[in-house]
C-alpha cells in the first residue's frame, strides 16, 4: 500500500478543471450516465488513446473510450466480465488484428506515434509493446528456448553469448532464474502454473518491450503463484510502462497506482486507484467495488 | 536509478534499430512463405483438374455412337423357308450373311475376298443380333427390305469421332484407305450418324468396344452394395451402440477399439486375402458373386460406420440419457426410444460414405473373383458378376481406343454416382444438423 | 421349398407370432394392462424371437454343412475312375457337376458318369431343401407355440427381449476382432504352408523374385525364385516418391487453408481437395497409365533419359496425388488442435504468421502430423490399384525412379487373379506377401494411432 500512495502524490498531477466538478457531481451523477468520470489523461504520457470504438461485426465492444497511460506506472482495469477490458487491452498492440471481424476506430499513439496508421509495422510494435496472457502459454519448447524466441526472431541477439544473456536477465528478472537455472533445457510447459506465467513474463520482457500489456494474468493461478507474480508486476513497473486487466479489485489496488472501471464497453471511471476504492465518484463503480454486482 | 535508466534508454534503441533492420528480409521471408502455400493449394487444385480433364476430354465422346444405315432384304428362303414361325427357327438363321449381303449390295464393284472382310468390318458384329432381335420381335417383316441403324465399327467409329488421324500413312492406322472411300460414300449418302450410345447404358461387357456396357458392372455394383448395406449397417449401428452406451471400460472394449481403429487402416487387398480364403476356400461360397464382394467390403466398411456412428452417438448431450433413465425408462428402452432417433442422421452420414468408398473400391473384388469376364447381366446375388471399378480396371487394360473412351466414361459415370452419395451426405447432414 | 423362399416364409411367421403374442398378453391381462409385467409389445418380440431364431440359426448351420456334405456324398457316389485322380482334379469334376445342376456352361461336352453324378447331386439337393423346410418350419411353430403359452402376468418380456437385443449387440461389436483374427489366420496358414517349400530367409532376404513354377520338369526359365527383396525394395521406393509429393504439396495446403486464406477460399478449395480423397484408386491407375505416364516417358525422352514406361516415378506420383487430401486433412486437424493461445503468445511477441508456423504450430503439432505421415505411408504401402495399373511387373532391384519397378501388392493381384491352385508355392506366395503387407501396415498403424492419440490428450 505504500508504494502505491507514494507513487500516486508524485507521478500523477491531477489536472485542475476536472476537480471542481469531481465534488459537486459525486452524488448526482445518475446511474444511466456513461460519460467517463474522473481524470483520464496524464501530463508526458507513453500512450494516448482517444475516442477508441471496437467492433465484432455489427456488435459494438468498446463505446468511445479515452485514456492515457503514463511512464512507468501500473494502469489497472477492472470490471465485470464482459466489459470489453480485455478486448480494450488487445488494441494497444493490435492484438486485435488476428481476430476476424473485428475493427477498430479511434486515435491510439504510442510517443506521438499512430499505431493504427497503414505505414506502422505491427511486427516492430508487438516487440515495443508486449504481452502477457490469462492462461500461462510457454511454447512446447525448452525453458531456454521459450524465452529466446522473442530475441531470436527479431535478430536482437545475434550471437550465443548476447542471447544467454538476454535469457539470463529476463528469467532474473521474472524472478524465475534461481528455479529454473539448472533446466533450462527442460520443456517449459513442465513447470508449475505460477512458474509458467513467470516464464511468459520473462519471455515478454526478453524482447525489451516499453510497455507489457497483462491480461488477467492470475486468473488461472493459486494465491500463493499470484503474490508472487503480483511481486513482480510491482518490480518490473520501475522499467516499463504496464497495462494490467484483471477481475480482482484486490489485485487492481495491490499493484496499480492507476485504475480504470469498465462497464459494458464503456469506461466509466478513471483515476487514482486509492481514490477509485476509498471514495469512488461513480455509482457504478460504488456498486462494482462494494460488490453489489460483478 | 537514473542510471539504470539512461542504460536501459541505449539499450532499448539499439534493440528497436535492431528489429527495424531485421524488417525488410523477415517480410520477404513471410511473402515467400505464404507464396508456397499458396503454391501447394494450387498445385492440388491442377492436379484435380487435369485428372478430371483428362477423363472427361477422352470420355464425354462415348456417349455418343457412330451408326450406319443397312437396307436388308429379309428374304422369307434365307430365314424361314418353310413359313413355320417357329422361334426356334428364326433364331438360328444366318444373319450376319443377310447383314454382310446388304452392304455388298450397298457397294457392288467390291470384289475378292479380302477386300469383302474389310467391307464387313465397318459394321459391328453386334450388327446380327440386332437384326435377329428385331425379326424375332416382329417375324411379320419377312419378305420385305428394311432400312435399320446399326452401330459401326469401332475402328469406323473412332475415325468418325476424329481419335483415328486421316492423314497418317495407311500402315500406321487400323482404318485403311478402302475402309475411308466407303465411309466418305456413306456419308455422302446421310447413312452415316451419330447417335446417342444407348448400348454403353443397357449392355453387359463385351470383347468388342461398340458393344460393350457398363449396365452389367452396374447391376453388380448394386447387388454388392445391397448386401454390404444390409450387412454393415446394423452391425455398424449395434456395434457402436454397444461400445458407446452399454460397454464397461475394460481391457476387452480397449482391445476392440484398437482393432476397429487398426482395421481402418488395413490395406484393402488385405481383405480381399481374407475373403479369399475365409468366405471362397473354408465356406466354400461361389467365385466372382455380389455375395461374397459384398461380405468382404462388409468388413472393410465396418470400421469407417462404427467410427461414425459412435460420433454420432456422443454427440448427443446427456442430458437426454439422463431425462429418460429418470422417467424410468430401462437403458434399451432410453437407447433406442432416444438417442438411437437422434443420432440416425449422424449414423446415416457415415453410412453413405463408408456406402461411396465400398462402391469404388477394386482391390479386394479382384481377389475374389470379380475381376472375370461377364457377358450376362447379373439377376441375382450368386450370379457371377463383376462391379463397375473392376469393369474399369478391365477396359483400362484393353487395347482397343475405343475402351480408352469407354472406361472414361464409365469413370464419369462412376464419379457421378460417388458424388451424389456423398452430395447426399453433406444434404443430411446440413439438415439434421442439430447443435446442443 | 428354395431356402429363400423358406427364410421369406420364416420371416411371415415370426411377425405372425409377433401379433400372437401382443395379442395374448392382452387376453391374460384381462385388459389391465397394468398387471402385466412388461408392455404388450414385448410379449409380441418375445413370441417373434422365439419363433424365428432358433429356426434362423438351423437354416444357416444346414446351409453352411450343405455346401460341404452333399459334394463329399456325391464324390463317394462317382465311378471309382472318376474318384481316383489327383485332388485337383477331383475339385474341377466337383465344380463341373456343380455347374450342371445350376445351369452354366461347363468345360467340356458332358460325361454320363458326370450327368449322373450332376443328376444325384440335384437329387440330394433336393432332399436337403425338403428336410430343412419341414425342420425350420417345425421348430418355428414350436417355438412360437411356446412362447404363446408361457405368456402370464409375470413373465418378464421386456427383459428377454433386451437381453437378447444386447447378445446381438455384444456380437456385432465383437466382429472387429474376429476380422483381424481371420485376416491373421487367413494369411498365417497359407503362409506357413508357403514357408514350408521356401525358406522364410529365402523370401526375406532373397534378391531374385521370379515366380514362375516349373509345369514341366525339363521347363526352361522357371525355376521359380522367391526372393522378395525386390519388391519391397519398389514398395518402398514407389511409397517414398508419393510422399515427396504428398507431404509437402498436403502439409503446405492445410497450413495455407488454416492459417493464411479467407473464409471464401477455404470454403471453396477445401471440399475441391476433398474431392481427392473420394475418388477410387481405380481412376487414379488409369489416369497414371493413360496420362501421366506417357507425358514422364516423353518428357524424360525430350530429356535424353531412357523412361520406362511403366516408371516407378509415374506410379510415385499419382499415389502421392491420391494421398495428398489424406496428409492435408490429417495435418489439417493437428493443427487447428493447437491452442489459439499460442499463436496468440507468438503473435504478442511480434512474430509474424511465417515466424509463428515455422517455429511455434509445426514443432507443436509436429507428433502429430508424424503420426499423420505414418499412416499416409502405411496407406502408400497397401495401395493396390495405382500400382496394379501404373507400375510393372519385372521385379528390379533398382533405385532409379526412371525404371520399372513392382511392389508387393502389384505381385499378390497378379499371383491370385486368374487360375489358382491351392497347394502350388506361386499362389501360396501371394498369401505370404499379404501376411508381409499386413504386419507392416500393423506396426506402422499402431504406432501411428498411439502417436496421434498421445497428441490429441497433450491439448485436451
Amino acid at each position: 500500500m505504500d508504494t502505491i500512495i507514494e507513487s500516486s502524490s508524485v507521478g500523477l498531477i491531477k489536472p485542475g478543471v476536472i476537480e471542481p466538478i469531481k465534488v459537486e457531481v459525486q452524488n448526482t451523477i445518475s446511474r444511466d450516465d456513461r460519460t467517463t468520470v474522473g481524470e483520464a489523461f496524464v501530463d508526458d504520457p507513453r500512450m494516448t488513446l482517444r475516442n477508441v470504438n471496437v467492433f465484432y461485426g455489427a456488435e459494438q465492444a468498446i463505446m468511445d473510450v479515452s485514456l492515457d497511460i503514463g511512464k512507468r506506472q501500473v494502469v489497472a482495469m477492472i470490471g465485470p466480465s464482459g466489459c470489453g477490458k480485455s478486448t480494450f487491452l488487445r488494441c494497444i498492440n493490435r492484438m486485435n488484428d488476428t481476430i476476424d471481424g473485428c475493427r477498430v476506430t479511434g486515435d491510439i499513439k504510442l510517443d506521438g506515434e499512430d499505431i493504427y496508421h497503414p505505414d506502422l509495422d505491427v511486427v516492430s510494435l508487438r516487440s515495443r509493446i508486449g504481452m502477457v496472457f490469462q492462461k500461462p502459454n510457454p511454447f512446447p519448447k525448452s525453458i531456454y528456448d521459450n524465452v529466446a524466441y522473442g530475441p531470436r526472431i527479431h535478430g536482437i541477439a545475434t550471437n550465443k553469448t548476447d542471447m544467454d544473456e538476454i535469457v539470463v536477465t529476463s528469467l532474473t528478472k521474472a524472478g524465475l532464474w534461481n528455479e529454473v537455472k539448472d533446466r533450462l533445457d527442460q520443456p517449459g510447459t513442465g513447470l508449475s502454473g505460477g512458474q509458467q506465467q513467470r516464464l511468459c513474463i520473462a519471455r515478454a520482457i526478453a524482447v525489451n518491450p516499453e510497455i507489457v500489456l497483462m491480461d488477467e494474468p492470475c486468473s488461472a493461478l493459486d494465491p500463493i503463484a499470484t503474490a508472487k507474480i503480483e511481486e513482480l508486476i510491482d518490480e518490473l513497473r520501475e522499467q516499463y510502462t504496464i497495462a494490467i486487466v484483471t477481475h480482482s479489485m484486490q489485485q487492481a489496488a495491490r499493484v496499480s497506482q492507476r485504475t480504470a472501471y469498465f462497464h459494458l464497453g464503456d469506461l466509466i471511471e478513471i483515476g487514482d486507484t486509492d481514490q477509485i476504492f476509498t471514495n469512488p465518484r461513480h455509482p457504478l463503480t460504488e456498486d462494482y467495488i462494494t460488490g453489489r454486482f460483478g | 536509478m537514473n542510471n539504470q535508466i539512461q542504460n536501459n534508454g541505449v539499450e532499448r534503441l539499439t534493440s528497436m534499430e535492431k528489429v527495424q533492420a531485421g524488417l525488410a528480409q523477415r517480410y520477404a521471408k513471410e511473402r515467400r512463405f505464404r507464396r508456397l502455400g499458396l503454391a501447394a493449394v494450387m498445385t492440388g487444385l491442377l492436379f484435380i483438374a487435369l485428372l478430371l480433364g483428362s477423363i472427361v476430354s477422352n470420355g464425354y465422346s462415348a456417349f455418343w455412337q457412330t451408326e450406319v444405315q443397312l437396307e436388308v432384304q429379309l428374304e422369307q428362303a434365307d430365314i424361314d423357308p418353310e413359313v413355320s414361325r417357329d422361334p426356334e427357327v428364326l433364331s438360328v438363321a444366318d444373319y450376319g450373311g443377310l447383314v454382310k449381303r446388304s452392304l455388298r449390295n450397298t457397294f457392288p464393284e467390291v470384289k475378292g475376298r479380302r477386300d469383302k472382310r474389310k467391307l464387313y468390318e465397318m459394321v459391328s458384329s453386334g450388327a446380327a443380333f440386332q437384326l435377329q432381335d428385331m425379326v424375332m420381335a416382329n417375324p411379320d417383316l419377312i419378305g420385305s427390305t428394311v432400312k435399320l441403324w446399326v452401330p459401326a465399327d469401332d475402328d469406323i467409329d473412332m475415325l468418325v469421332k476424329g481419335h483415328i488421324d486421316r492423314s497418317k500413312p495407311e500402315s500406321e492406322r487400323r482404318v485403311k484407305d478402302q475402309q475411308l472411300e466407303w465411309l466418305d460414300e456413306l456419308t455422302s449418302q446421310g447413312r452415316i450418324r451419330s447417335a446417342f450410345n444407348t448400348i454403353f447404358f443397357t449392355a453387359g461387357d463385351s470383347r468388342e468396344p461398340e458393344l460393350a456396357g457398363i449396365w452389367g458392372a452396374a447391376v453388380g455394383s448394386m447387388f454388392t452394395l445391397l448386401v454390404t448395406l444390409c450387412l454393415s449397417f446394423p452391425i455398424g449401428v449395434a456395434a457402436a451402440v454397444y461400445l458407446e452406451e452399454f460397454a464397461p471400460v475394460n481391457r476387452w472394449t480397449d482391445l476392440i477399439e484398437v482393432n476397429i481403429n487398426n482395421l481402418a487402416a488395413v490395406p484393402s487387398i488385405v481383405f480381399g486375402l481374407l475373403g479369399l480364403a475365409v468366405f471362397i476356400n473354408f465356406f466354400g461360397l461361389p467365385r466372382s458373386a455380389p455375395v461374397v464382394g459384398g461380405l468382404v467390403l462388409t468388413l472393410m466398411t465396418l470400421p469407417t460406420i462404427i467410427i461414425a456412428s459412435r460420433a454420432a452417438l456422443k454427440s448427443v448431450p446427456p442430458s437426454i440419457r439422463e431425462a429418460a433413465l429418470g422417467l424410468g425408462a430401462s437403458r434399451m428402452q432410453m437407447v433406442f426410444h432416444h438417442v438411437l432417433p437422434l443420432a440416425m442422421p449422424g449414423m446415416l452420414t457415415g453410412t453413405i460414405i463408408g456406402m461411396a468408398q465400398a462402391l469404388g473400391e477394386s482391390a479386394p473384388l479382384l481377389m475374389i473373383g470379380m475381376v472375370a469376364f461377364i457377358v450376362d447381366i447379373p439377376g441375382s446375388i450368386t450370379d457371377p458378376s463383376t462391379v463397375m471399378p473392376v469393369q474399369i480396371y478391365l477396359w483400362a487394360d484393353s487395347p482397343e481406343r475405343a475402351f480408352v473412351e469407354r472406361t472414361s466414361a464409365a469413370i464419369m459415370l462412376l464419379l457421378g454416382f460417388l458424388v451424389s452419395m456423398n452430395a447426399l451426405a453433406v444434404i443430411l447432414r446440413k439438415k439434421f444438423e442439430r447443435r446442443w | 421349398m428354395s431356402p429363400t423362399t423358406l427364410i421369406l416364409t420364416l420371416a411371415a411367421l415370426s411377425l405372425f407370432g409377433f401379433w400372437l403374442g401382443r395379442q395374448r398378453s392382452i387376453v391374460v391381462a384381462r385388459g389391465k394392462l397394468k398387471d402385466l409385467h412388461s408392455l404388450p409389445v414385448y410379449y409380441g418380440y418375445y413370441t417373434a424371437l422365439w419363433c424365428g431364431i432358433p429356426a434362423f440359426l438351423i437354416w444357416c448351420l444346414w446351409l453352411a454343412l450343405e455346401t460341404v456334405i452333399i459334394p463329399d456324398l456325391v464324390v463317394a457316389a462317382l465311378p471309382s475312375k472318376l474318384r481316383d485322380v489327383s485332388p485337383d482334379h477331383l475339385t474341377l469334376i466337383v465344380n463341373d457337376i456343380k455347374n450342371l445342376v445350376t445351369g452354366n456352361i461347363v468345360s467340356s461336352n458332358v460325361d454320363p458318369a458326370i450327368q449322373v453324378a450332376a443328376d444325384h447331386y440335384q437329387h440330394l439337393l433336393n432332399i436337403s431343401h425338403m428336410a430343412l423346410a419341414v425342420v425350420v418350419l417345425t421348430l418355428a411353430i414350436a417355438g412360437a407355440v411356446l412362447a404363446w403359452k408361457s405368456i402370464k402376468l409375470t413373465r418378464r418380456a421386456r427383459n428377454a427381449v433386451e437381453g437378447t437385443v444386447k447378445v446381438f449387440l455384444v456380437a456385432s461389436s465383437t466382429i472387429a476382432i474376429f476380422t483381424t483374427v481371420g485376416i491373421v489366420l487367413s494369411v498365417l496358414f497359407e503362409s506357413m504352408r508357403f514357408f514350408d517349400s521356401v525358406p522364410i530367409t529365402n523370401f526375406i532376404f532373397g534378391l531374385d523374385w521370379s515366380p514362375q513354377m516349373a509345369i514341366r520338369e525339363d521347363q526352361v526359365g522357371s525355376s521359380g525364385a522367391f526372393g522378395a527383396v525386390p519388391l519391397f525394395a519398389g514398395t518402398l521406393l514407389i511409397s517414398f516418391i508419393a510422399m515427396l509429393v504428398a507431404v509437402p504439396v498436403g502439409l503446405m495446403s492445410a497450413i495455407y487453408l488454416s492459417e493464411y486464406a479467407g473464409p471464401k477460399l477455404r470454403a471453396m478449395a477445401k471440399p475441391i481437395l476433398e474431392i481427392l480423397a473420394g475418388i477410387p484408386t481405380v481412376v487414379y491407375g488409369f489416369f497414371a497409365a493413360l496420362t501421366v505416364a506417357p507425358f514422364i516417358r516423353n518428357s524424360g525422352g525430350l530429356l535424353g533419359l531412357d523412361v520406362s514406361s511403366e516408371s516407378a516415378l509415374a506410379a510415385g506420383l499419382v499415389m502421392g496425388i491420391m494421398i495428398i487430401p489424406f496428409v492435408s486433412s490429417l495435418s489439417d486437424d493437428v493443427i487447428n488442435a493447437v491452442p489459439q493461445s499460442m499463436r496468440d503468445g507468438s503473435y504478442g511477441l511480434g512474430a509474424t504468421k511465417s515466424e509463428t508456423i515455422r517455429l511455434v504450430i509445426i514443432p507443436a503439432a509436429l507428433p502429430g502430423i508424424v503420426g499423420g505421415v505414418l499412416l499416409a505411408i502405411s496407406r502408400a504401402i497397401g495401395e493396390t490399384m495405382i500400382v496394379v495399373m501404373a507400375a510393372g511387373l519385372s521385379a528390379n532391384l533398382t533405385a532409379n525412379p526412371l525404371q520399372a519397378v513392382t511392389t508387393v501388392t502389384v505381385q499378390i493381384v497378379t499371383l491370385l487373379v486368374g487360375d489358382q491352385e491351392f497347394d502350388s508355392p506361386k499362389t501360396l506366395a501371394a498369401f505370404a506377401l499379404g501376411l508381409m503387407l499386413f504386419i507392416t501396415t500393423l506396426v506402422l498403424n499402431v504406432i501411428a494411432l498411439h502417436v496421434v492419440r498421445k497428441y490429441r490428450e497433450q491439448y485436451e
